[in-house]
């Protein structure tokens, strides 16, 4: 915002939720987890109050990339997979844009993989929220890559064979510099999450659980129902020990595993409190690996900021190159370039 | 002083291993050529493999120029000197060499050794091979090795420069100044190989100048062009000048989305050194990441360009779908080569007109636009930039190997004199609609992101006309594919022009056999048959006296590097019985080849019923 002299500034309006709201009918079915995901972004761009122009969403095909149209900012509704690609274009021509990746499963990890792997290589500033709920709904039920083996769907009458990915964890082996997770229904957890994703300057990619009622209904329920969450999610807090269960049972390091111990008296005498557990560290790239594979039934799933260390965008290291190279040569003469260096005259 | 002989035309290739340098002697040999005034046409020939096994056929690498003091179009049909660097050069090339041309070889690689590998049987120097050829055998290891004495430079290195040895050679027998390849070695090489190119250089000079090999040399008058500032320049590097200045005329900034492909590459890499320019390069991941960060960017306010060859048309025809429907400026270059799948990545061919034209799903009409010549890579890459900012619309621009690597005389441009065509990118929120169209082009507003209360959202599912928003409407579904077809009919393309004799026999061609139609109706003509031509440069839309200029002929021919493509389209767009002259080889038309087929429809007219079946001539 320019602030001229003599000029007198005026104030930006308050933008509340519903101004993220657009004007098209929403069209996920009754009691799709999206409707509290899209709920808790709308919420989380008015409390960062992101003006609706310089906001933007980007979206592959799948039911959760229908996103785009029921924001109230700039959005693009690709092709399927390729989502990463049209925001690292957007997001490097134009810096100063708040770019958001909405995308699911099947999108940002089987056809669209190889982008999601190279967007986070190369740390472009966008954040990325993948909505995992482990089955394809919009091609009206087949198995995802993370769905789990032997699920019996419409392409697997007998139980498919595929072993599912860990999307954290290939997040990390492409060494992403922020990696999180949450659930449709933690809304309160999941705008924190949002907000850091937002906070942090690079690629922020965010795994969300989400219930596809339709197709894959109660896919996470032994995992985040209410009665269980406390006891099978682990809520992560940087700087903190790794308790969970509501204090009464954490995580050690045996060697280079993990493992889940309960707190207090122990058999053979001893006591373990809070204090001898991992303490979190998002920093910590090795921590990060391990968070990342802790998976039910063996462990309590992370949720939380798991990983978080800033590093060049590449973004940022574009125009810097090109700023540097303008800065060295002056802006070109376009008649020098089209002339060249050995010429010779006729007449 | 021996005497010199003028000459006006000339056609000589260099042949030898990959690692022989042949390529590097040969542009060397053409931008002296050029800075001497003559016109020039060249044509570099290599394997798709960087070093294939030393001595063997699939390791030939070739260059040919022809250099002439009069206008030309083609790099020459044969030439009359061929330098063959070993016996695989020598049994790959010589068919070419005119009877009576001159050989040149490099005496050393004649041992029993070379011949297996080159899978002959016998010494082609004495078995009859060359009787018909004047032989110039040289012992250029031997010379250069005693050139270079005392540098301290091992085998290996002495027989690196062996290509200098020839180069100076070639530049005593065409009486040309060596400096621009001293100056230029100078900037290329580090010591002692600096001094070692340039002894090798020399010493080829002085042997041409000293022994009694060489009867005569030869001189190439100045070519008649039209007055101005030449430079010589590469299809190519044409190509990546004309982008920069056609982003700058739409004034906006130029985005390229690439993954590196054969013959395409060296436009991703001579953008990418203009930075300051303001070209943004970013080489993707793989091919659709390449569209899409150029789709992306496009959405941004930046003219995002692809560059590509045909299996990468393959992967990106999703995403320019895309981009048709959501109406977006896009330049997507493909710079064929011969297919299917991985083809002939270094051989040149016309086979991806049908997938540029119709290569997607949906009805999905594209700008297609085929450069004719190097130098027309300039003004074809400024043309498809201007359509696509103002029909906001994805353009296909088509080459080929052939212009890519292809080099001629630059008349450079003053780019003052180029027209701007500016972009408006909408800022009035008042009245916007995402797809409202302008009257006269059809297209819809652009407008960057960050434009406060033009908040909108576009994507691949179908539009509703004026507002953009998502429809499945069965009425306005048909009214956008018939929008989107006649936005495209509505780029202003010129009339087709014709050369020639009128109402006999037509060649209509593309791309980048222009130069050899050309060249064969005008001999054909000399010889007085009555024979036209005509080019298309624009291939969607077709120029609107298409049909009218082919009914005036009594018959019409379509050569192509391919099985028939635009004799097919041809025929379908103006039901005229058009004849296909099909050349499938990896290898642009010979002159010759346009005058045979001219002559056989011209004299050997046995009826006058038209055929009625797709024929195809070889």
């Amino acid at each position: 915002m320019s602030n001229e002299p003599g000029q007198t500034l005026v104030p930006r309006p308050t933008l509340s939720k519903k101004d993220y709201m657009s004007d098209q009918i929403i069209r996920w079915c009754p009691g799709c987890g999206d409707y509290a995901i899209l709920a808790q972004a709308q919420t989380v761009f008015a409390e960062l109050q992101i003006p609706r122009e310089e906001l933007v969403i980007v979206s592959g095909i799948g039911c959760s990339s229908r996103f785009p149209y029921y924001v109230s900012s700039y959005g693009f509704h690709t092709i399927h997979g390729r989502a990463p690609t049209i925001a690292t274009g957007l997001k490097v021509s134009r810096p100063e844009l708040s770019v958001w990746v909405v995308t699911g499963d099947g999108d940002s990890l089987s056809i669209g993989g190889n982008h999601t792997a190279h967007m986070l290589r190369r740390n472009v500033d966008l954040q990325v929220l993948l909505i995992n709920n482990r089955i394809y709904g919009l091609t009206k039920g087949q198995y995802s890559p993370t769905s789990e083996e032997g699920k019996k769907t419409k392409s697997t009458p007998f139980g498919s064979v595929d072993h599912p990915m860990m999307p954290l964890a290939f997040a990390l082996g492409c060494d992403a510099s922020f990696v999180a997770r949450s659930v449709d229904i933690f809304t309160v957890q999941q705008r924190d999450v949002l907000k850091a994703a937002y906070h942090h300057r690079g690629t922020s990619f965010v795994e969300i659980y989400q219930n596809c009622n339709i197709f894959n209904d109660g896919a996470w329920d032994q995992l985040v129902d209410k009665q269980v969450r406390e006891e099978r999610c682990l809520f992560l807090e940087n700087g903190k020990p790794m308790v969970f269960a509501g204090g009464t049972k954490g995580i050690k390091l045996n060697g280079l595993r993990p493992t889940v111990v309960t707190l207090g008296e122990q058999p053979d005498g001893r006591t373990i409190t809070a204090d001898d557990c991992l303490v979190h560290d998002e920093t910590d790239p090795f921590l990060g690996a391990i968070l990342a594979r802790m998976d039910y039934p063996e462990f309590p799933v992370p949720m939380g900021v798991i990983h978080r260390k800033e590093r060049p965008t590449f973004d940022g290291q574009m125009n810097a190159q090109m700023e540097a190279v303008v800065a060295q040569k002056g802006p070109g003469n376009l008649q020098g370039l089209v002339t060249g260096r050995e010429t010779w005259k006729v007449g | 002083m021996k005497p010199l002989q003028s000459v006006d035309d000339v056609v000589i290739r260099f042949a030898g291993d990959s690692g022989d340098g042949m390529q590097v002697t040969g542009s060397q040999f053409t931008n002296t050529t050029a800075l001497a005034g003559n016109d020039l046409s060249t044509f570099p020939d290599f394997p798709a493999e960087i070093r294939a096994p030393a001595g063997t056929l699939a390791g030939v690498s070739g260059f040919q120029i022809r250099f002439s003091s009069s206008d030309i179009f083609t790099p020459g049909d044969a030439p009359e000197v061929l330098f063959a660097m070993n016996p695989a050069a020598l049994k790959a090339n010589i068919a070419d060499l005119k009877k009576g041309g001159m050989l040149v070889v490099n005496q050393e690689k004649f041992t029993q050794k070379d011949f297996e590998k080159a899978g002959l049987t016998t010494n082609p120097l004495d078995d009859g091979t060359v009787d018909e050829y004047r032989v110039v055998k040289v012992d250029m290891a031997r010379m250069t090795k005693e050139a270079i004495e005392g540098l301290g430079l091992g085998t290996k290195e002495v027989d690196r420069t062996k290509n200098f040895f020839a180069l100076g050679m070639a530049y005593w027998l065409y009486n040309r100044d060596t400096s621009s390849t001293e100056a230029w070695i100078q900037t290329k090489f580090k010591q002692p190989f600096v001094e070692a190119n340039l002894r090798a250089m020399r010493a080829g000079h002085a042997f041409a100048e000293t022994v009694e090999l060489f009867e005569t040399r030869f001189e190439v008058p100045k070519a008649n062009l039209p007055p101005g500032t030449y430079r010589n320049i590469l299809g190519n590097q044409a190509l990546s000048i004309g982008l920069v200045v056609g982003a700058q005329k739409a004034g906006v900034p130029l985005f390229l989305g690439s993954y590196p492909i054969t013959p395409a590459s060296d436009i991703l890499h001579q953008l990418s050194g203009y930075k300051q320019y303001g070209v943004t390069t970013f080489q993707a991941e793989d091919e659709i990441a390449a569209i899409g960060a150029a789709i992306g960017a496009s959405f941004g306010g930046s003219m995002g360009i692809c560059t590509t060859s045909g299996p990468g048309m393959a992967l990106k025809a999703e995403a320019i779908g895309l981009a048709v429907m959501t109406e977006l400026p896009l330049v997507i270059i493909d710079v064929q080569r011969g297919g299917p799948s991985t083809g002939l990545p270094t051989k040149t061919e016309q086979s991806d007109l049908m997938q540029a034209m119709y290569g997607r799903n949906g009805e999905a009409p594209v700008a297609v636009i085929a450069a004719s010549s190097p130098t027309d890579c300039f003004e074809v890459a400024v043309e498809a930039i201007r359509a696509a900012t103002t029909h906001m619309c994805p353009v296909i621009l088509l080459t080929d190997g052939y212009l890519a690597n292809g080099s001629e005389p630059w008349k450079v441009p003053n780019v003052d004199e180029i027209p701007d065509f500016k972009v408006n990118f909408r800022t009035e929120a008042e009245g916007f609609k995402a797809y409202l169209r302008d009257a006269q082009t059809l297209s819809r507003p652009w407008v960057k992101p960050g434009t406060p209360g033009l908040e909108h959202r576009i994507g691949g599912i179908e539009k509703a006309e004026g507002t953009g928003n998502v429809s499945y409407d069965p009425k306005n579904h048909e009214l956008m594919v018939h929008l989107r077809a006649e936005k495209i009919a509505r780029i202003e393309v010129p009339d087709l022009e014709v050369i020639g004799d009128p109402g006999e026999l037509l060649l209509i061609g593309w791309g980048s056999t222009a130069g050899a139609i050309r060249s064969g109706v005008e001999m054909a003509r000399s010889r007085g048959y009555k024979v036209a031509y005509t080019h298309m440069r624009w291939m969607n839309p077709m120029p609107k006296n298409m049909a009218s200029v082919l009914r005036s002929f009594r018959k019409v021919l379509v050569p192509e590097m391919n099985m028939g493509q635009l004799a097919r389209i041809l025929r379908a767009e103006t039901l005229v019985d058009c004849i296909s002259v099909s050349k499938v080889q990896g290898q642009a038309f010979r002159v010759g080849e346009i005058v045979d087929v001219i002559v056989k429809h011209s004299g050997g007219r046995a009826t006058s019923v038209p055929e009625r079946n797709m024929r195809t001539e070889a």
